[in-house]
């Protein structure tokens, strides 16, 4: 399987999706500069979290006119997968890939702590080793990750099982108290139409080895490498 | 057509645009400062919202070209229509 991490000037979590995803794969993925606009033929790209061109004007919306971005959502509309992850999901609305939009946090504050999620929608290429309804404790950092759609693309996303995470309490009851940024019905991922592209707040790649305090993040790469070398 | 002083040899035109939240849309920020005005004595201040100004120099001097392009920023970039509403006011 090849796969691709985008690296934006201000990408802080592309090394740990490298490692997350080697660890999985058993072979590195290429880091590709956003710059470039020739994106090599690959299985899956990754845009990873961060902080890119310093959020100026809007989380994501400098990085999502990238030269490369275009290439992203061609390939997406192609089937290709992609996962976009907190500045990445960012990025992901702001090109048009997924609707929405993520806003400040109802709170103000940047928040950095473990959330619980349950797993709403088990059954495409990114969670095919979780369960629905399993209760996942991954990482959260973030100061824009308040979804907000209007209503009609809110009832789209439930009609059409496109949402993927909610954050809920350890007992997996998705609730107001377990919503940490204020997200419309609790929404910590969503899929496009086809399935085919993830953006989520959340980071896998930050709890993908025990020695770091837990794994509920490695059935997304290990999922991911299962399902891409299959379709070889 | 009124030209300030300077533009006259070169096209030159500005552009000022407002963006602001679309009605419904919560503002934390605006919450936030809402409550510190009330909380320095600040009173009869019904509702506070947040938005953005950005000022462009046009190398341009046909208004009507000015805010067509303008407005092609503004729907590509320079606001989210999802959430943000966009007024411009255009220097000649």
């Amino acid at each position: 399987m090849k796969a691709a991490v985008i690296v934006s000037p201000g990408s802080n979590c592309d090394r740990d999706v490298q490692v997350a995803l080697q660890q999985s794969a058993g072979s590195e993925p290429i880091m590709h500069w956003h710059g470039d606009a020739n994106l090599p033929d690959v299985d899956l790209i990754i845009v990873p979290g961060g902080f890119a061109y310093g959020d100026y004007l809007r989380a994501g919306a400098l990085a999502a006119q990238s030269p490369v971005i275009q290439e992203v959502v061609a390939r997406a509309n192609k089937g290709v997968p992609v996962l976009g992850i907190c500045n990445g999901f960012q990025i992901l609305t702001e090109c048009g890939l997924l609707p929405g939009v993520l806003m400040r946090n109802a709170g103000l504050k940047f928040i950095c702590r473990d959330v619980d999620l349950r797993v709403e929608a088990a059954d495409t290429v990114f969670t095919l080793d979780y369960m629905d309804g399993q209760v996942i404790r991954i990482p959260v950092a973030h100061n824009e990750g308040n979804y907000f759609a209007d209503d009609a693309t809110l009832n789209r996303l439930d009609g059409e099982d496109r949402v993927a995470f909610r954050y809920c309490s350890p007992e997996g009851r998705v609730t107001d108290s377990a919503n940490p940024n204020g997200a419309a019905r609790n929404i910590a991922g969503i899929l496009n139409e086809g399935r085919n592209v993830l953006g989520m707040m959340p980071h896998p790649e930050r709890l993908a080895d025990p020695m770091l305090g837990g794994n509920d993040g490695r059935p997304m790469f290990d999922g991911l490498v299962e399902a891409l070398v299959a379709t070889e | 057509m009124r030209f300030v002083a300077g533009c006259a040899k070169h096209r030159c035109m500005k552009a000022r645009i407002l963006i602001t939240l679309k009605n419904g849309v919560l503002d934390p920020q605006g919450k936030a400062t809402e409550q510190v005005l009330a909380g320095l004595g600040f009173g009869g201040i019904n509702d506070v919202r947040q938005g953005k100004y950005i000022e462009l120099d046009l190398a341009e001097n046909n208004p009507t070209n000015a805010l067509n392009a303008v407005r092609a920023m503004c729907e590509k970039l320079l606001a989210n229509t999802v959430i943000e509403n966009y007024e411009i006011d255009l220097d000649e």
